[in-house]
């Protein structure tokens, strides 16, 4: 990346070292290469265990087609598109305006409330999820969107890094708009918002891998072989319920479910790596 | 800026600020409604009542519940599972915490050492971190399968008799271990190449004035004492992230073999949502929550100091 930095090493000497990163990068990418590998063979082959990752005959068709006619997977990728996207227009549209008053207007009650935001960065996703099914249950919204959805409408992490964002924002641009005669609607709306994009995009991409490859709470609000399944739950049901031992198909359900955020990521290698190591805090 | 009022305008520049003050509140308190209202009902409140639930005989369905005080925490000391549970937990920290920092650390030292690479190095080990970890643990179950997995194979090359990684109870925790590893080196690695990356050039150039010639030395002197922060932060991350493994449990072993591979969130899920003991699955959160804002208020205390030191 750097043109020339102090250590900049002939090829013959930077040898060694791209050799070990070669070899490390291939055991690291094993489970990727066989899950590919396997989703090509038919299932003799697979049992034969052999070690050979090219097929002696091809089963595409048959692994892939027998994905798609079981279980509806185009139906479990919308699913995963449809939470994901609900989600995080929520959580923008209540982090963003609540990230701004606490970074930048006076009022009684701020350091208060931003107290209770840094008590919520304390508690797991996973803590109100009794709770929360219980509610749910009663008032018969389980197995909606809704359920998916609403718990995590909230992020007091976004609340929290959009408010370090506008702090370090120059009060300057906000009183010019003030002295124009725009209330803090518009402000939010037409300066704060469009100012916003470089720390919306990096929350964006942190929100939408964690909750494309969530399991823990579809498993408790989505029962039976529903047909809200996100991609993490339909790779279970067809695991469970149809594919059992046949890996060939199992391993196509994998490739399928795996790639839209694989290739999303090797497309916009560098924000997604900002993206998630920057709201990485949340760990 | 707005402090600065002419002499001759402040006697009636005073009601006017009292009033945007006050529109200022209203709009503060306008625009943090919504985020609020969602956070009492999907956080605060449930919170409240896992804690509440935790001292109570709560069985979804039942009639009526009752207040039990400590006994499902007292249950808990007494229960096999549970404290098998905590322990495969506490295990599955202790191996994946190191095991991932140190990796994670000599990968970010090894891509950060040449020029050659550095994206394409950085993106593969990366990978792991956006991908799903469901259909890539199905992945693991073939490649650490006895009969027909690939590693087994390999083994078998080398006149090895691999275990059965995932069937055996005395390897079931391990295996789990190495997937935790290579689900969280990436991430780490990242962090630490982020650190080293902030580490001034000319202090290199000072160490080696100063004698400092071996790349070993180099790391002892300069670059691990400036890496500190980094790796404390890392440090209280990677076991956080670790004490909450569920989805490879959940996909792979469901506990099993024999409750070997039990841990914390997953002995939560099945007794509050397969056998509906509320009650009880609350005080396992309740001990589960407990342990993450030990970690969690450590790192405060680590990321203060690190602003100190800054």
């Amino acid at each position: 990346m750097t043109p020339s930095s102090p250590h900049d090493k002939s090829l013959l000497a930077d040898l060694p070292r791209l050799a070990l990163l070669s070899v490390l990068g291939l055991i690291f990418l094993m489970p990727y290469i066989w899950m590919i590998s396997v989703s090509l063979k038919p299932l003799d082959e697979v049992w034969r265990a052999s070690m050979s990752l090219i097929p002696q005959t091809f089963a595409f068709e048959k692994n892939y087609g027998r994905v798609l006619s079981e279980v509806p997977i185009g139906r479990y990728l919308l699913n995963g598109a449809i939470v994901c996207f609900g989600i995080l227009v929520f959580q923008l549209a209540f982090a963003l305006p609540a990230g701004y008053a606490l970074a930048k207007l006076n009022f009684r009650g701020r350091e208060t409330l931003f107290a209770f935001v840094m008590l919520g960065l304390l508690i797991p996703a996973h803590v109100p999820a009794i709770p929360l099914y219980i509610a749910f249950a009663q008032t018969g919204i389980l197995n909606t969107y809704a359920a998916l959805i609403a718990p995590s409408t909230i992020s007091v992490f976004a609340i929290f890094m959009f408010r370090q964002f506008f702090r370090a924002m120059p009060d300057e641009l906000i009183h010019a708009a003030r002295m124009d005669g725009l209330g803090e609607w518009s402000i939010v709306w037409r300066i704060i918002v469009p100012n916003a994009w470089p720390a919306a995009t990096a929350f964006a991409i942190f929100s939408v891998v964690a909750h494309w490859n969530d399991l823990f709470w579809p498993l408790i609000a989505v029962s039976g072989k529903g047909e809200l399944a996100t991609p993490a739950l339909g790779v279970i049901y067809f695991r469970t319920e149809e594919a059992g031992d046949d890996f060939g198909a199992l391993m196509a359900a994998a490739t399928i479910t795996t790639i839209p955020l694989v290739a999303a990521f090797l497309i916009a290698q560098r924000r997604f790596i900002e993206g998630i190591t920057m709201t990485g805090l949340k760990g | 800026m707005s402090d600065v009022a002419l002499p001759l305008g402040h006697a009636a520049a005073e009601p006017a600020g009292e009033r945007t003050h006050r529109g200022e509140a209203l709009a503060a308190w306008l625009l943090t409604a919504p985020a609020i209202l969602a956070f009492v009902l999907m956080l605060l409140i449930p919170t409240a009542a896992v804690v509440a639930i935790a001292f109570t005989d709560y069985e979804l369905g039942a009639p009526a519940l009752r207040f039990v005080g400590l006994a499902n925490f007292a249950e808990l000391l007494e229960d096999r599972g549970f404290v098998t549970s905590f322990r495969n937990t506490a295990f599955f920290v202790a191996v994946t915490t190191p095991v991932s920092i140190i990796g994670g650390l000599m990968l970010a030292l090894l891509i950060e050492s040449g020029t050659r690479g550095r994206a394409f190095f950085r993106a593969v080990f990366f990978l792991p971190v956006v991908s799903l970890m469901v259909a890539m643990a199905t992945a693991f179950q073939y490649m650490f399968h006895p009969t027909i997995g690939p590693v087994n194979a390999a083994l078998r090359g080398l006149g090895i008799v691999g275990p059965n990684w995932l069937g055996s109870s005395d390897s079931v925790m391990w295996t789990l271990a190495i997937i935790g590893v290579w689900e969280q080196i990436g991430f780490n690695m990242v962090l630490f190449l982020a650190g080293l990356t902030a580490i001034p050039r000319d202090l290199y150039a000072a160490a080696e004035v100063d004698g400092v010639r071996s790349a070993w030395s180099r790391f002892w002197t300069v670059t691990w004492p400036l890496l500190g922060p980094t790796s404390l932060f890392v440090l209280t991350i990677t076991m956080i992230r670790s004490l909450r493994v569920f989805d490879i449990v959940a996909t792979l072993t469901q506990g099993g073999p024999n409750k070997a591979s039990e841990v914390l969130l997953y002995t939560m899920y099945t007794e509050g949502f397969t056998f509906f003991r509320m009650g009880y699955s609350a005080a396992i959160t309740v001990v589960f929550l407990g342990a993450v804002v030990v970690l969690m208020l450590l790192q405060t205390r680590v990321l203060d100091r690190r602003v100190h030191y800054g």
